[in-house]
């Protein structure tokens, strides 16, 4: 993959950079232009928002055979997570085995390396998420 | 809008096909349809294709323009040849549009075909490929495979409604134990529960057995117009046929124990033939890995939610059961070649309403369905097919 690709995401992917509708006032993640429920009456009313990175997995795997840019990390946490604010995302879940996640976690988002693409290629960043520390 | 109708069905060996090429088997399956429906290459009025990935998995595409030519109608009538893509969904979504393309009144005579060669290349990239039908940037990324976001909807599936891992095996022996029974199955030997419980794990909880294979294969349909199919003596009717999307991400779906697309598709066609779902009496539908057919059985009305892994424990959807699903084999033991498994449901239910599925055949079936889902669900497509009048 070519490096236009990772710079256009790294704003969600970094930061946790969504929308918000200004019509309904539903939040959304990733950025969306339009919203579900609003359309046409939500055009130009998008809000720019970031999330706190609290949440809660909703469901979770453990992975055991993974693509192969993930083979160092296995097996490892996937989860679907919601946000607080409402939005869910697929992310790892680490500083957690997995004998303690649990449906029903709360979770904090961190910042990690997800992968690199090959020994040359580019190194990704992004968003991970972690027990909360209260 | 005019009826349509199946005149013509094929289908080659589902399987690891290292001896045979692409346009093999495309051929293959098209000719084979083709003699079924006992029409000459002059009949045809254009050509449909599933099929998901050629570009990836053999680097090539315009694969219509390629069928057409070796099927050698483009020197001559010089038909129109579509290649249509749906991820898992792509087979039934070219028959889909084949179908309103004879309902429109454009088209007589229409050849579907769907096929996928995916063990040219390593697993691994076969894989990966597989993965592109889920968001590349919001999923994958992140280090979701598609097995993945499978087990978490098993594992939601049996913290809400208490299936349990048993049950999601019999899923796949049952399956197995269909494909015993048809001799084009990519695997034709029974497993037992234990077979898949000791299996290694693919994904918690999901493990090797649970999952559909990679496979090479192609299966085709002749479509006609009602004033076509009257001539022909083994017509099948198509009474109804829905589509219906959903996001594409598996998150963004508020309820992972449903395949909200799989539940519009199914309103639609159900509505389109007048018919309710305990009218159906064979069905094809897409079981990826077990527990999307456990979700598939319950989102199109066989038996209520949270009841699918029962109903498999009691082989109620077993050959010889209130719904046998699946006789072909489904995607687990048939095989699953991506752009050809929505035709291949469709050759199977022909099969079945013409009393010609051999060992496997449902004594009596005259309403069949077929379920084709298009990554974790973002597309699904419900076909109804009938002999009855």
């Amino acid at each position: 993959m070519n490096m236009p690709r990772f710079w256009r995401e790294i704003q969600g992917r970094y930061n946790l950079i969504g929308s918000r509708c200004g019509n309904c006032g539903e939040y959304f993640f990733p950025k969306r232009d339009i919203c579900p429920k609003c359309h046409r009456k939500s055009v130009g009313k998008m809000e720019t928002v970031k999330f706190s990175g609290r949440g809660r997995i909703i469901s979770y795997s453990i992975v055991h055979d993974p693509h192969p840019e993930y083979k160092d990390m296995r097996p490892y946490i996937m989860a679907i997570i919601e946000l607080e604010e409402g939005p869910r995302l697929t992310a790892q879940v680490v500083d957690c085995s997995p004998e303690e996640v649990k449906t029903g976690m709360e979770v904090e988002a961190t910042f990690r390396k997800l992968a690199e693409d090959g020994k040359e290629g580019v190194i990704f960043y992004g968003y991970k998420f972690r027990p909360l520390r209260k | 809008m005019r009826d349509v109708y199946v005149i013509g069905a094929g289908i080659t060996k589902f399987g690891e096909l290292w001896e045979r090429s692409f346009r093999d088997i495309g051929i293959e399956a098209g000719i084979k349809a083709i003699n079924d429906a006992g029409i000459s290459g002059a009949d045809i009025d254009a050509l449909y294709i599933g099929n998901m990935s050629a570009g990836a998995f053999i680097n090539q595409e315009h694969v219509a323009s390629l069928i057409a030519d070796y099927v050698g109608l483009a020197q001559t009538s010089h038909i129109p040849a579509i290649r249509v893509e749906a991820a898992g969904a792509s087979g039934a979504v070219a028959f889909r549009e084949a179908f309103l393309s004879i309902a429109s009144g454009m088209h007589d005579v229409v050849v579907v075909g769907g096929a996928e060669k995916m063990t040219d290349i390593g697993d691994e990239m076969a894989n990966a490929i597989t993965a592109m039908a889920i968001d590349q940037e919001w999923e994958t990324v992140f280090g979701a495979t598609y097995a993945s976001l499978h087990a978490m909807m098993a594992r939601a599936h049996m913290e809400r409604y208490g299936t349990s891992r048993e049950q999601l095996a019999m899923v796949s022996v049952i399956n197995h134990r269909h494909g015993a029974l048809n001799p084009n199955a990519q695997f034709q030997r029974e497993i037992s529960v234990e077979t898949v419980l000791k299996s290694g794990y693919v994904a918690e909880p999901l493990r090797v057995f649970d999952m559909c294979p990679l496979s090479d294969g192609a299966a085709a349909l002749v479509l006609a117009s009602e004033v076509v199919a009257k001539k022909h003596g083994n017509a099948v009717k198509i009474m109804g046929i829905g589509q219906s999307s959903d996001t594409i991400s598996l998150h963004d779906r508020k309820d992972i124990t449903t395949m909200d697309a799989s539940v519009h598709a199914a309103k639609r066609a159900y509505e389109m033939a007048g018919i309710k779902p305990e009218d159906v009496d064979v069905a094809e539908v897409y079981d990826s890995s077990t527990i999307s057919e456990i979700i598939a059985i319950e989102d199109l009305g066989f038996f209520e939610k949270g009841k699918g892994g029962k109903a498999a424990e009691d082989e109620k959807i077993a050959l010889g059961g209130d719904i046998p699903v699946n006789t072909s084999g489904g995607l687990k033991a048939r095989g699953h070649p991506i752009g050809a498994t929505g035709v291949a449901q469709i050759v199977e239910i022909v099969q079945q309403l013409r009393g010609e599925a051999g060992k496997r055949q449902v004594n009596g079936a005259e309403i069949g369905l077929a379920h084709a889902i298009g990554g974790t669900g973002g597309t699904a497509v419900v076909s109804i097919l009938g002999v009855k009048e």
